[in-house]
């Protein structure tokens, strides 16, 4: 362990542990624009600089590893000019069209142009512009919004394994794009998106459909498949209209392209909503309700298990049922059928 | 005059052949992709857009990142190049006798298309260097690999006659 | 073997240039024509060396006849023939093309340790390095010498590094040292990439076994077994110089398993750069070195800790690696004797601009500015006045006359705003604008920013946007204030030493000619009469003889005027390119 100190108070952090970290780990709040902890530290934004004592010029606290004895200060008039300066930099090459953008109320920059008061740019000159769009169903790429953290990048690289995506040219024209500027051609897995800083990624399907604010939050469990992804549902009037992950969640957050915004079924028409039966032979599947259609399935089951034996069933179980309900499903076939003729279709 | 801009290289068997080569000396090495993507400039006068996804599917490493390294650097060209290279030093020295001048002179004499450093006809590919290092002949021009000192407008106009009348 | 007639011809990048190869051309000719060979062939021979530094009178030739050495200036093909024939065949120095008294004075107040065998030796024959003594070093590093003792011999040298910032070399390689990790590697930064900065090429492209044998007694030192070089592609010939060097070495086994008869391992491999100016900085160029994007990370760990591959690195630059050899060879007092208290040994520079004698110098650490510039220099060319010196390329600042008598060494220089850099010294004359030599440097700047940190990737952007402005003549009131604000949060934030330093420019400009600044800003004027767009052009009758060049030279058609009559420019037309002002043979176009 080491210890140190961060505005004068004392804390001890295991070797290894990065300022910001401990900062942290403190509740002393760092700006930054750049840091994820799930991903390597990186000391682009430049909006984490602290003071240590006997370092000669301000260092980033992402990037910077705690040492025994440090003297960290985070806060003082020259570190909030500093931070005020980056803010304005970035925002002077920045579209700020909050009144129309999807992330209004949940955009980092926005926060910090609210906290460091920047209604004037003192460095208004050349902005970028990208007149590109992209055909695919569902990422949505701002570029002009974006302001280079470079967290899709790496979230794409370190996490996603993906790489479909890296920072192009140099200077002021970087920027990220798909190689040679292409559309996008990956999973879709949108985990880009969650760390955006910014309203330069979003969902297609998103867009226009309800603000933050005025916006329901149901926890819940994906559906898709036997991973058990937790999920939020985002809701305006009985509607989902997005899909996010909590960080402290068995999954951390990340989702695949399904359970990020495979959510449109929900809303469909055409929908099944309740069992269908076919009541006559050759006649038309209609409406049934539960308890009809359960007791069907188990007077066929009865029928053919008193005529043919219990081997003459089968079951086969779904990768997108839970471990319990395949738990369950493989009981029901050895102990109430009385057949070993169970299996899933992980195995196929 | 007829278009000089060869047509991008298909990935015929020589390429591929070429690719190779380079391809196994990248991995006998153990070596970077930017030696690799080099190579391929040497091999091809650019480096041509299927030769990348070639190497990309060959080596693992994702296509993003050959694209990155490309547009950082600033040797790479991702077009073909003019039959005849110019190269004009834009270093400290050069800049205060006079290379604006010589770049003004040769923008005129030359007009490249909006954002191209390669002219229409395909003759002659401007680039910019940040210094050659002959600084004593200051201002200074490269015409395909021959270093020219003390130019002037007047000269550089010459020297460029000289290659269309070569190519005529 | 050495002929009793020796010829060196310089070729160096600058001498080639010049027209070097031409003359070496001739020089083969002469011995082909049918009777000469039996005259002399087997007397003379021609050998093609480095850069001797006085690149402004190449191509400089040297015929030595029984070791009495005779040096010429300005030699062309056409003036061949009668060297060979007067000289080498009838034993008279042909006097009016032999350097004048000023081509000593040139020399006069060098002192050369790392050049000291440039333009001496052939680069290309390790035999000729041999004979100057050369690897005796490392061979006596390694047989006589413990790597601790060689890293407290540098120590003593107070040799500090010559690529920038001035970091103490032997410091560096004891800090690698503590780290236990392994494998260790050595880099040599020749990524020369400052703009007036011709340093290393000339050191490897005239000597490139030196930095061979420095690199090698660091390796010893830190004891690392793989050495990178990191080289230009801009700098043909000193790639190529350096793969031949290298392969002489490995023939030698001076490279390669067991060097020079010991047990120790050391292998050398090269990397070219791919032009980005950026990996001149330490971590970018590791990033570089493992087939990255060059951008820089935050330091620290320090590439001593944390560098190649993660693992403990040394990165010095060529300069530095090339002046470890004298160092272990002559021993750490001697070495600590030159310079000033804390800036030992010699610098190199480039001596650029506005100067009479431009080429590259080495000088003693401490020696008075006024003596670079107006001895070895010879002062300033075309007999104008000095402004300012510029050193430190991009990342340094500008030297005013008022501190012509500083001593230039490292704490000097960053007293008076500037840095040392890698050692390029831009002599600038009443002529030039500052306003507009700082823009240069910010277009420069700007345009290598990585873009990985915000301030350096939107801040130098934005000072370039604001010095573009002044200069065009849309300065504002304000304006400067705001340049220096930004330009020192700028400073203060940027990840990596490009960025840190790219204000410096704006900061020193500011500093020593604010008066320019203001003139732009406050009276739309350039007072060196060089930003176009605040220029007026126009015609003195009285001189103008109506030769109807500017006429010709007019991109705009707005000269007009009658043959023999005195023209008149159109100022609404013009564009103010100032082709008539450089086309005027009879100073008649004026600007305002």
């Amino acid at each position: 362990m080491i210890s140190l100190t961060i505005n004068e108070k004392d804390i001890r952090m295991p070797e290894g542990a990065t300022v910001l970290e401990a900062a942290q780990a403190l509740e002393i709040e760092v700006p930054t624009l750049c840091h994820d902890p799930q991903l390597k530290p990186y000391g682009g934004c430049r909006l984490c600089i602290v003071e240590i004592k006997d370092f000669p010029r301000p260092v980033t606290a992402c990037t910077t590893p705690a040492t025994d004895g440090m003297e960290v200060t985070t806060e003082s008039d020259r570190l909030y000019r500093l931070r005020r300066t980056i803010v304005e930099l970035l925002l002077s090459d920045h579209p700020n069209d909050c009144m129309v953008c999807a992330r209004a109320g949940d955009c980092t920059l926005q926060e910090l142009a609210y906290f460091y008061k920047l209604r004037e740019n003192r460095f208004i000159g050349e902005r970028r512009h990208y007149d590109m769009t992209d055909k695919n169903p569902f990422i949505k790429r701002e570029m002009e919004k974006c302001i280079l953290c470079g967290k899709c990048v790496r979230v794409c690289d370190e996490i996603q394994g993906v790489n479909a995506i890296d920072i192009a040219y140099r200077g002021f024209n970087a920027k990220v794009c798909p190689p040679y500027e292409k559309d996008l051609d990956c999973e879709f897995c949108g985990q880009c998106i969650v760390v955006c800083p910014t309203g330069a990624l979003s969902g297609v399907i998103w867009g226009g459909q309800g603000r933050q604010m005025d916006v329901k939050l149901t926890d819940t469990v994906c559906p898709y498949c036997g991973c058990g992804c937790n999920i939020t549902l985002h809701s305006v009037r009985d509607k989902v209209i997005r899909v996010t992950s909590p960080k402290d969640s068995i999954n951390q957050g990340w989702l695949c392209v399904k359970g990020r915004f495979g959510y449109e079924f929900i809303n469909q028409k055409d929908r099944l909503q309740t069992p269908l039966i076919r009541r006559r032979k050759g006649g038309k599947l209609e409406p049934a309700t539960w308890d009809e259609a359960l007791n069907l399935v188990m007077s066929r089951f009865e029928k053919i298990k008193k005529e043919h034996g219990p081997d003459a069933l089968a079951g086969l179980a779904s990768a997108r049922c839970t471990n319990e309900e395949n738990y369950a499903f493989q009981k029901f076939f050895r102990a109430v059928i009385g057949t070993n003729n169970v299996d899933h279709c992980a195995r196929y | 005059m007829t278009l000089l801009i060869p047509e991008k290289i298909k990935m015929d068997d020589s390429a591929i052949k070429t690719l190779e080569t380079i391809y196994a000396n990248y991995s006998a090495a153990n070596d970077n992709i930017i030696s690799a993507l080099q190579e391929i400039q040497k091999a091809f006068g650019f480096v041509p857009e299927e030769s990348v996804y070639w190497f990309a599917d060959k080596s693992g490493v994702p296509m993003s990142k050959f694209y990155g390294i490309l547009t950082f650097y600033a040797q790479f060209h991702l077009k073909p190049r003019g039959k005849n290279i110019i190269t004009a030093c834009c270093g400290t020295v050069c800049h205060v006798k006079g290379a604006h001048r010589v770049l003004f002179q040769l923008n005129e004499e030359l007009s490249f298309p909006p954002g191209e450093d390669t002219t229409r006809d395909g003759l002659v590919t401007l680039e910019k260097v940040a210094c050659l290092g002959a600084c004593s002949i200051a201002p200074v021009v490269v015409v395909n690999d021959k270093v020219c000192g003390r130019i002037t407008p007047d000269n550089m106009v010459k020297k460029i006659q000289k290659l269309r009348d070569k190519d005529k | 073997m050495s002929k009793e007639i020796l010829i060196h011809v310089c070729m160096d990048t600058g001498g080639i240039a010049a027209g070097s190869l031409d003359v070496v051309d001739a020089f083969n000719a002469e011995f082909a024509k049918t009777d000469i060979p039996a005259r002399i062939e087997k007397r003379c021979s021609l050998h093609k060396v480095g850069c001797r530094g006085f690149c402004a009178r190449d191509v400089l030739v040297d015929i030595t006849i029984k070791g009495e050495k005779t040096t010429y200036q300005y030699i062309k093909p056409d003036m061949v023939p009668r060297l060979v024939e007067e000289h080498i065949i009838g034993d008279t120095p042909v006097e009016e093309w032999m350097v004048d008294e000023t081509y000593d004075d040139f020399y006069k107040l060098q002192k050369k340790v790392v050049l000291a065998n440039n333009g001496k030796i052939d680069p290309e024959n390790i035999d000729e390095y041999l004979d100057v003594g050369g690897y005796a070093s490392i061979t006596k590093a390694l047989k006589e010498m413990t790597a601790t003792e060689v890293i407290e011999t540098v120590k003593a040298s107070g040799l500090r590094g010559r690529g920038g910032a001035g970091f103490p070399t032997g410091l560096k390689w004891e800090l690698c040292v503590k780290n236990k990790e392994n494998p260790k590697y050595i880099i040599c930064n020749a990524d020369e990439g400052d703009p007036g900065a011709f340093m290393d090429r000339s050191v490897i492209e005239g000597n490139p076994h030196s930095l061979i044998e420095g690199m090698s007694i660091g390796a010893y030192a830190i004891s690392s077994n793989v050495g990178y070089v990191y080289i230009r592609a801009e700098y043909p010939l000193a790639v190529e110089r350096l793969a031949k060097a290298l392969d002489q070495a490995r023939e030698h086994g001076f490279l390669g398993k067991g060097i020079h008869g010991s047990d120790f391992d050391f292998e050398i491999k090269v990397k070219l750069g791919a032009g980005a100016f950026v990996c001149g900085e330490e971590t970018a160029l590791i990033a570089s070195i493992e087939g990255e994007r060059g951008m820089p990370r935050a330091k620290p760990p320090y590439p001593a800790d944390k560098g190649l591959w993660g693992k403990p690195t040394i990165i010095n630059n060529v300069e530095t690696w090339a002046n470890l050899p004298p160092i272990i060879k002559n021993g750490a007092e001697w070495y600590a004797a030159i310079g000033s208290e804390n800036s030992k040994g010699t610098k190199v520079f480039a001596l650029t601009g506005k100067i009479r004698n431009t080429g590259l110098i080495e000088v003693p650490m401490g020696i008075p500015l006024r003596d670079i510039i107006f001895d070895i220099g010879g002062g300033i060319e075309g007999g104008g006045l000095l402004k300012a010196v510029q050193t430190g390329g991009p990342s340094g600042g500008c030297i005013p006359q008022e501190h012509i008598d500083m001593r230039v060494d490292y704490d000097n220089l960053a007293k008076v705003g500037s840095m040392m850099g890698s050692g390029g010294m831009v002599v600038l004359d009443e002529s030039d604008c500052m306003v507009n030599i700082t823009r240069f440097f910010l277009e420069f700047t700007q345009a290598e920013s990585c873009g990985k940190c915000t301030p350096c990737r939107i801040g130098t952007k934005r000072l370039l946007e604001i010095l573009t402005r002044i200069t065009e003549g849309e300065g504002k009131k304000g304006d400067i204030e705001l340049l220096l604000d930004l330009a020192n949060d700028v400073k203060d934030t940027s990840l990596c030493g490009l960025g840190m330093s790219a204000p410096n420019p704006v900061l020193s400009t500011i500093r020593y000619f604010r008066h320019e600044y203001e003139a732009h800003i406050n009276h739309k004027r350039c007072p060196a009469k060089v930003c176009r767009k605040l220029l007026t052009f126009f015609v003195r009758e009285d001189l103008c003889t109506g030769c109807g060049m500017c006429v010709r030279a007019c991109p705009a058609g707005a000269v007009s005027g009658k043959k023999k009559k005195p023209h008149r420019i159109d100022t609404s037309a013009c564009i103010k390119c100032g082709a008539c002002y450089d086309v005027c043979k009879f100073k008649a176009v004026l600007k305002e």
